[in-house]
């Protein structure tokens, strides 16, 4: 691809990235930074491509390691991020509250 | 195996780039935020189903084999962690994807002659480098394995500014030269500038840090997809480049300092360093049945969490104490800074886990409002972010941070383990005004008393 195309998809990237991330409520940052952080796992798919393409045993350690690490980063952020949000909930329904007492 | 034509595979990957992006966007209402997470790991389960499928791979089985051992390293540590070490935990994956992206660079050198790919190549390396070891740095001072104060030895500016031009000079030599020695050394002196970024950072500013270095390994990520003329990777890495930096800067505009302030404040013996001197002036200092007395007959009470309440786990016993105090009637809200905890949003996490229902976290813009019909403020485990300094004392560290302004209530009650002042090391007024009264002890301690009270009332 040449170079003024993928220029014009990071300018437009970096807008989308911005309007987005000033729409979020500051009560989800770190759900936002542990999500981010997951996407930005998505180099696995690069390291995916390297291990795929070397018969060379020093490079594909190299490469499985980047598997690993990408996983690790792309896996374990999105399972936290849903932990976290899984605990946001609202309050309950108000039909329940006469109940409170026990 | 046949292989998707190339249209396919573009198509899939605008795919998952567009459930990225919706990803980011549910959480703008903690209502759809876990829809929206979902939606982005689908999308990421897409682009890497469909990287198998769009070009000749070998060593299949391996590869695979290596998605096991990450997923079986990194879940169970998602699922276990606990809410107040969140910050070490998102350091630590972002610093191994940063260590991914520097490490799928180097390996891209061998076969590549384009002198911009090379550059992307190289500065892949570098930035992925330095995100690795800084989060690592953060990660120890996070788990206090090393002390959360700034590091500084003499020569600290000296010794950055000879390893960043070394880096420069690595890099350069990289892009030109074919010897494998200078990838390595770039590498090196990349794990190095990480290092010393993150040493001489105190404490209180983490949240800055951990955000700068998202940002970073989002910037890696991007430039490793004009590497591999990948535009999935490119958009993505993009996406969160734009977003850590975005974050950075709300960070650093609610402490009311600058960016750079931050990373190099402690290089000139900046704010960080701060005094741990205690004052003698007299303060009203109460018992935990008259905190319970006053809470107890409120009508509007807001609490204000601080990072003493994470380090005290008492996230679970305030929540109780809140719901005891609403079952009396009292309208209890939480006002949260901005900056509150160790990582942005760590409090809103921590009370959430405790099961304090969204619609009761209030931030700074819309809380500040309600201090004048606001009967009690329970400062717990907080102090700077409370401070009028920020807003009286042109001279002082913390001037121009926006604060919550618990001095419009009618009584403020700080529950604070000693006098020493807090993290910026500054002596806070609103200790000393008549309506305040001081509970010492440990914040969980203190609740669990106040509770206990609140119930016999």
């Amino acid at each position: 691809m040449d170079a003024v195309t993928l220029l014009t998809v990071v300018v437009l990237a970096v807008f989308v990235g911005f309007e987005v991330i000033s729409k979020v409520t500051s009560k989800l940052h770190t759900p936002l930074m542990s999500g981010a952080n997951a996407i930005h796992g998505i180099i696995l798919v690069g390291a995916i491509i390297v291990a795929g393409q070397t018969n060379d045993p020093w490079l594909l350690a190299v490469a499985i390691a980047a598997v690993v690490l990408a996983t690790a980063n792309m896996v374990g952020g999105f399972v936290v991020t849903d932990r976290m949000l899984e605990m946001f909930r609202g309050k309950k329904p108000a039909a329940k509250t006469g109940e409170d007492a026990k | 195996m046949s292989l998707l034509a190339p249209e396919w595979t573009a198509l899939l990957y605008l795919l998952a780039a567009v459930c990225f992006i919706l990803a980011l966007k549910g959480l703008s209402s903690p209502k759809h935020a876990r829809r929206g997470n979902l939606i982005g790991s689908l999308g990421a389960l897409v682009a890497v189903v469909t990287v198998f499928f769009s070009i000749k791979l070998e060593n299949i089985p391996l590869i695979l084999a290596a998605i096991a051992v990450g997923s079986a390293i990194a879940v169970p540590i998602a699922r276990k962690v606990k809410m107040t070490q969140m910050p070490q935990l998102v350091g630590g994956f972002n610093g191994v994807g940063g260590g991914a992206a520097a490490l799928v660079a180097v390996l891209e050198l061998g076969h590549n002659d384009d002198l911009w790919v090379r550059i992307a190549i190289v500065f892949t390396m570098l930035v992925g480098a330095v995100s690795f070891s800084g989060s690592a740095v953060t990660v120890l001072k996070l788990q206090e394995l090393i002390t959360t104060r700034p590091i500084l030895f003499p020569g600290l500016p000296v010794v950055m500014s000879v390893a960043v031009l070394a880096a420069v000079g690595a890099a350069v030599m990289t892009v030109i030269d074919g010897s494998w020695v200078w990838p390595v050394a770039l590498l090196v002196l990349g794990l190095l500038v990480g290092i010393f970024l993150v040493l001489p950072v105190g404490g209180a500013d983490v949240p800055i840090v951990i955000s700068l270095l998202n940002a970073f390994t989002g910037i890696a990520v991007g430039a490793s997809g004009i590497v591999l003329g990948n535009v999935l990777l490119l958009v993505a890495g993009t996406l969160v480049g734009a977003s850590g930096t975005i974050l950075t800067m709300a960070m650093a505009a609610a402490m009311g300092r600058g960016v750079t302030g931050i990373m190099f404040g402690a290089f000139k013996g900046g704010s960080t360093a701060g005094s741990t001197t205690q004052s003698d002036r007299p303060v009203r200092s109460s018992s935990a049945e008259d905190v319970a007395v006053q809470l107890g007959y409120a009508q509007n009470v807001v609490i204000v969490p601080g990072y003493g309440l994470a380090v005290a786990q008492g996230q679970h016993t305030i929540a109780e104490l809140a719901t005891a105090l609403e079952a009396r009637g009292v309208h209890v809200v939480f006002g949260i800074h901005p900056v509150a905890g160790r990582m942005p949003g760590h409090m809103n996490v921590l009370l959430a886990e405790a099961n304090v229902p969204y619609e009761s976290l209030k931030e700074l813009d819309e809380i500040n409002p309600e201090f004048k019909n606001t009967d009690v403020v329970l400062v717990v485990g907080a102090n700077d972010v409370v401070n009028p300094a920020a807003k009286s004392t042109p001279g002082s560290p913390i001037y121009g941070m926006p604060i919550l302004e618990v001095g419009d209530a009618n009584q403020i009650v700080f529950l604070k383990r000693s006098m020493r002042p807090g993290f910026a090391g500054i002596e806070n007024e609103i200790l000393f005004d008549p309506k305040t009264e001081l509970l010492f002890g440990d914040a969980k301690e203190s609740l669990s008393k106040v509770l206990s009270a609140v119930k016999a009332l």
